[in-house]
């Protein structure tokens, strides 16, 4: 829902950034408002993944340049962990396999720092195991995952299950999925978009990033935006997608020849 | 006479002496001790023996079953009412059988077991019969060299779990020998928990003989040793035995830890599926060598090994080296090894959930030791091993 008043989560101005002094972000803008949906399109290399983790912090992406304000603090300055814990959530495209380490422990560990973090009180072992249970419906898990090694030996739809649920937990202001309709069939693709749908409210936004019209056949966003050779390229409205899915991506090479970019 | 006694000792002993002064110290021209700290061995090899027990405080002992302290000064079945399933071994019997699977797993006259025999002044000897019930042995030595013994007759049929714990602190050091027999349909399993401060050493020889049909599952977790040396050695008299080995070894300072494995295959069919894990922090030192023997007559044996190492520190070193000896040509055996460093996508992934740097590292090798942890016998909950193995690491 647009709402042109609502607070101002995400300002990014004129990001680049680079991994391993390869340039792949050139000049990224973007503004995100509480209560938003917005899509990033793009094709394979155009930078949504990399706008995705630089967002996360993840070590291997250097921010060479520009700036990204969070509620109006400087987000490229906190580490991955304060990031999270402010609200800022990344849905993993490929999430981690962990050997050993209980999905129902990580869970439990992760909802607790984000909760001491809003000035809530942990939950014990025994209160988190009503309240993950209750979360699971979110994304109609079997908790059968619960009892596993995280995301070890789960199909690609349950990791993406997984990714929800943990968002389902954390609550986050500022959720950006990436790819998450990748690998997933439609059954496992209207789950998921329920449960991002029903985790969006007024008060948080969500980025998708997807190369496909069809998870926002269930997820309808206030704005499309289409990525090409590390910057948004075009903005608009959901019709954008649409009209991508019909015309495809050979326009963007000739708007980046006109512009002197390919 | 009962099993514990020092009377069947002394030949041993006296063989044991003239056998080390005859020896002299390992060196490095030995393949074995190719990599072994030979300074820290010598240190070991001076300590005077052990006068008193360790004042380490132990945890309760444990409601079902029975729990024997092997302290090297005092026989450990003093006073002690064995229940139904466990009696000691009569003299004659100890005599006949005290060194029989040692010279049959070719461990007989290897430096560590002979250091034990001219220093052990008491050999525990048990016969297991039935479904015994659990059987804690702790071996908590004082300052000085500590060495104990014990022999296992578990007949056929018997069943038996068995925890070992060996605590060490300071300038002092715990040799032990252990030799079982396990009957026909036997089943042991076997767990050992070795922990010290960083200053002490350990040298242990776990010589286990199989019957057909038996089953024998060992899960060693040893941390913390200054100079540590772990060397199982299993004999499958006529195969068709299952033989599951687990080992986590964890290191962190200065400290050195070696597993010399081995398992021989005398007969046809016989099982092994083996996993040793290596964590090694700061400047440590970690060795395995995992030796399998498939001669011709194990026709059909199916043997797995795997080998999975963590750097934690870029001065750590580890040397794995896995040694397959095949003859029978109708075999399968697998062996594998990896070495690696925490990965940065699980870090990143954890991080990114709100958990700090420091945590998620604790995570990730908490998992990594829980895997192997979690197979101890369930005797081993009281000695808290996690715990111990997590505090052993300095990150």
């Amino acid at each position: 829902m647009i709402r042109p008043d609502a607070e101002l989560l995400l300002d990014i101005t004129d990001l680049h950034a680079a991994v391993e002094d390869q340039p792949i972000l050139k000049g990224v803008n973007l503004q995100v408002r509480a209560g938003e949906v917005h899509a990033v399109m793009g094709r394979n290399g155009s930078g949504k993944s990399t706008l995705s983790k630089v967002l996360a912090g993840h070590p291997a992406y250097r921010v060479t340049g520009g700036s990204v304000r969070y509620r109006g603090d400087d987000l490229l300055e906190l580490e991955p962990e304060q990031r999270a814990r402010l609200g800022v959530f990344l849905g993993f495209q490929y999430p981690v396999e962990i050997p050993g380490v209980s999905n129902l422990e990580f869970l439990r560990v992760a909802t607790n720092t984000r909760r001491v973090a809003q000035g809530q009180e942990e939950l014990d072992t025994f209160e988190f195991e009503d309240h993950v249970r209750e979360r699971l419906k979110v994304v109609q898990m079997d908790p059968a995952f619960l009892e596993r090694s995280v995301n070890e030996g789960f199909s690609g739809g349950e990791k993406k299950r997984n990714e929800i649920l943990q968002m389902a937990l954390l609550e986050p202001v500022m959720a950006i999925l990436d790819e998450t309709d990748s690998g997933l069939d439609i059954d496992a693709l209207r789950v998921v978009a329920a449960g991002v749908n029903q985790l969006a409210g007024d008060h948080n936004a969500t980025v998708l990033i997807t190369h496909y019209q069809r998870l926002l056949d269930e997820i309808t966003p206030d704005f499309v935006h289409v990525m090409a050779a590390g910057r948004i390229l075009r903005t608009g409205g959901r019709e954008l997608a649409q009209e991508l899915e019909q015309t495809g991506y050979d326009w963007v090479d000739q708007e980046l020849a006109v512009q002197g970019v390919a | 006479m009962t099993g514990s006694t020092m009377a069947p000792l002394a030949p041993v002993q006296q063989r044991g002496r003239q056998a080390l002064e005859r020896l002299g110290l390992p060196n490095r021209g030995q393949e074995d001790w190719r990599l072994t700290n030979l300074k820290r061995l010598e240190t070991l090899a001076r300590l005077p023996l052990a006068k008193a027990p360790s004042d380490i405080p132990l945890p309760l002992a444990p409601d079902a079953g029975l729990r024997l302290v092997l302290d090297g000064v005092h026989d450990p079945l003093d006073g002690v009412s064995l229940p139904n399933g466990l009696s000691p071994l009569p003299t004659a019997e100890l005599q006949q059988a005290l060194g029989h699977t040692l010279d049959r797993c070719g461990c007989a006259e290897a430096w560590p077991v002979e250091l034990n025999h001219a220093s052990s002044q008491h050999v525990l000897a048990l016969r297991v019969r039935g479904e015994a019930p659990p059987l804690e042995l702790v071996m908590a030595g004082g300052a000085g060299l500590t060495s104990t013994r014990v022999l296992l007759l578990v007949e056929e049929k018997a069943t038996l779990e068995l925890l070992q714990v060996c605590l060490s602190e300071g300038a002092s050091a715990q040799s032990h020998v252990l030799e079982v027999h396990l009957g026909q349909e036997a089943q042991l399993r076997h767990g050992l928990l070795a922990a010290a401060d960083g200053e002490a050493s350990f040298l242990a020889h776990l010589a286990v003989e199989q019957e057909p049909r038996s089953s024998y599952q060992l899960t060693s977790v040893v941390q913390g040793w200054s100079l540590g040396r772990i060397e199982p050695r299993v004999l499958q008299v006529d195969g068709q035995a299952l033989t599951k080995l687990q080992g986590l070894a964890v290191t962190d300072g200065e400290q050195q830890l070696a597993t010399h494995s081995s398992v021989r295959f005398d007969g046809p069919e016989g099982e092994l599926d083996q996993m040793q894990k290596c964590l090694a922090a700061g400047r440590s030192h970690v060795i395995f060598n995992g030796a399998i023997q498939v001669p011709r007559q194990a026709q059909r044996t199916n043997a797995a090994q795997l080998s999975r190492n963590l750097l934690l520190s870029e001065r750590a070193r580890v040397d794995t080296k896995p040694e397959l000896e095949i003859v029978a040509d109708d075999v399968r055996c697998a062996h594998g090894a990896t070495v690696s460093q925490l990965q940065e996508d699980e870090l990143f992934y954890l991080r990114s959930r709100g958990i700090s740097a420091t945590d998620a590292a604790a995570l990730l090798l908490r998992g990594a030791c829980l895997d192997v942890i979690n197979q101890l016998p369930g005797l081993a909950d009281r000695w808290q091993p996690l715990n111990r193995v997590m505090q052993g690491l300095s990150r």
